[in-house]
């Protein structure tokens, strides 16, 4: 059980600035910018993101959560999941751009549910996604517009991100 | 969670897990669209041996909202009046594949037998049995408590030194029983108000206090009071002498609600006797949560049916919840 450190303290937030940029840059401005989390350090991480292009567009951009447990398709396959708050910002989804945010993206399971759920609160012009680390191993066709780090495992392998508001402490380690 | 059969053995984690989802289910219930798809392809049957309009419904549309199917088998105009026992009943509804059974049956224990019988592998939701208990009443009690307390801000607590009053005829009550249990597994003081008559023998085995003077229990200026359906259909012996002296002593009029403290709020299960245990200045007053108690009952209803039916089944696992 060795774990390795591939993403220290720095570099979380260095790749967080630069996805920044890139989804201003994308989006050509923060006009119309709504960034939803997925429960639990995606929240984190959308409302880093929305403060750091706030920072650099000066003009606030909302963030908020969005769960996705009761739209997963592998409920039956785990202990029953509670769910968490999704938290919409007033400004609603309806006609926004839609960044969905997470932590890791692996099989691309919770990004379906995500879409389905964002589809039972509104419609957005545009949904895109940003992660902080991608694994690989997609069993779904999806595909991160914006990526902190691209980390090749194992399938076996944990990926563990640890986020100084949920945990303490920070960095990203994969463990055998 | 297997079954939830009462609110007795129901535990504080259990209890708050519960009101917790039941937050989260009551927040999609505000959505667009409000159907989920998390129990597409499971079926619930509802069994109900006893008449019951609210509390059938209430669990269809949970049960819908969720995408479960639902099989409604009612025993007036079935097999039951045909003379077919409960094991034959309940083995025909496993046959069709019933995922979870809601049973409201007039002999106290029948869900409890049906979950442990190994007649049936679904799991069961007790929808009131007899004088025994109506538990999805109980926790959608406490979660009007909670949310008209805490609002948004209502997850994860329980509800300590919340002060409720119970009125009516606790004797037959398994909304009582249920609430008594519930209540005071989440911390709070519960006082039951009775004519004599109307309260259990066994009451003293019970972590509450029991005044026979409505006056006296709301000069204490409760949080909550609670009133309970005079069961006409149950009142079999003279209880009280007549209505209008149940009314005047027990009943819940203008000037007992208008005397009731600011945030205090006034409940019923329903359906509610008008002019008998509560007037209809009560029964229509800001404080009265009696609609609110019907909304928040589908959001706890779509939390147990969540939690019995969504995840992996712990006789798999061997765990619990």
């Amino acid at each position: 059980m060795s774990a390795r450190t591939v993403l220290h303290e720095a570099d979380v937030s260095r790749a967080l600035t630069r996805i920044a940029h890139e989804i201003l840059e994308s989006n050509r401005g923060a006009d119309n910018l709504v960034l939803l989390g997925i429960p639990t350090r995606g929240v984190t991480l959308a409302r880093r993101l929305a403060l750091l292009i706030s920072e650099i567009a000066q003009t606030s951009v909302p963030a908020g959560a969005l769960d996705v447990t009761l739209f997963r398709d592998d409920l039956a396959k785990h202990p029953t999941r509670s769910p968490r708050p999704t938290e919409i910002p007033a400004s609603g989804v309806d006609g926004k751009t839609v960044v969905l945010v997470d932590d890791v993206l692996f099989s691309g399971r919770s990004i379906r549910a995500a879409l389905d759920a964002l589809q039972s609160i509104g419609r957005p012009a545009i949904v895109r996604l940003a992660i902080l680390v991608d694994r690989g191993h997609r069993e779904l066709p999806i595909r991160p517009d914006f990526i902190g780090k691209n980390i090749p495992s194992a399938r076996s392998e944990r990926v563990n991100v640890r986020l100084f508001e949920d945990d303490g402490a920070e960095g990203v380690t994969i463990e055998a | 969670m297997r079954h939830l059969l009462d609110t007795r053995t129901l535990d504080r984690a259990t209890a708050l897990r519960i009101l917790d989802i039941a937050e989260d289910m009551s927040d999609t219930q505000s959505r667009e669209i409000k159907k989920l798809p998390t129990l597409r392809g499971k079926t619930v049957v509802n069994l109900f041996f006893e008449d019951s309009t609210r509390t059938r419904i209430s669990f269809e549309a949970a049960a819908k909202r969720l995408s479960a199917d639902v099989i409604n088998f009612a025993a007036k105009g079935s097999s039951v009046s045909k003379g077919e026992s409960l094991k034959d009943t309940a083995q025909t509804l496993q046959a069709m594949g019933a995922d979870a059974v809601v049973i409201r049956h007039p002999a106290s224990g029948a869900p409890q037998t049906l979950a442990t019988s190994g007649w049936i592998s679904a799991g069961v939701v007790n929808a009131g049995d007899g004088t025994h208990e109506h538990p999805t009443q109980a926790l959608l009690d406490a979660f009007t408590i909670r949310k008209r307390r805490f609002g948004d801000d209502s997850r994860g607590r329980d509800l300590r030194g919340v002060r409720v009053v119970i009125v009516g005829d606790v004797l037959h009550s398994r909304v009582a029983r249920s609430n008594v249990w519930l209540l005071t597994t989440l911390g709070a003081d519960v006082t039951l108000v009775s004519p004599p008559t109307l309260v259990p023998q066994n009451v003293s085995l019970w972590p509450v206090r029991v005044l026979y003077d409505l006056d006296q229990a709301l000069a204490e200026e409760p949080d909550a009071v609670m009133m309970l359906r005079i069961q006409l259909e149950r009142m079999n012996a003279a209880y009280f002498p007549t209505e209008r002296e149940y009314s005047r002593r027990w009943g819940l009029d203008a000037v007992r609600v208008n005397a009731l403290p600011g945030g205090s709020i006034v409940m019923h299960p329903g359906p509610m006797n008008r002019g008998l245990e509560i007037s209809s200045d009560a029964a229509d007053s800001e404080r009265s949560t009696v609609l609110e108690q019907v909304t928040n009952g589908v959001s706890v209803r779509m939390a147990v049916l969540y939690l019995l039916l969504a995840g992996e089944r712990d006789d798999e696992r061997g765990g619990d919840l």
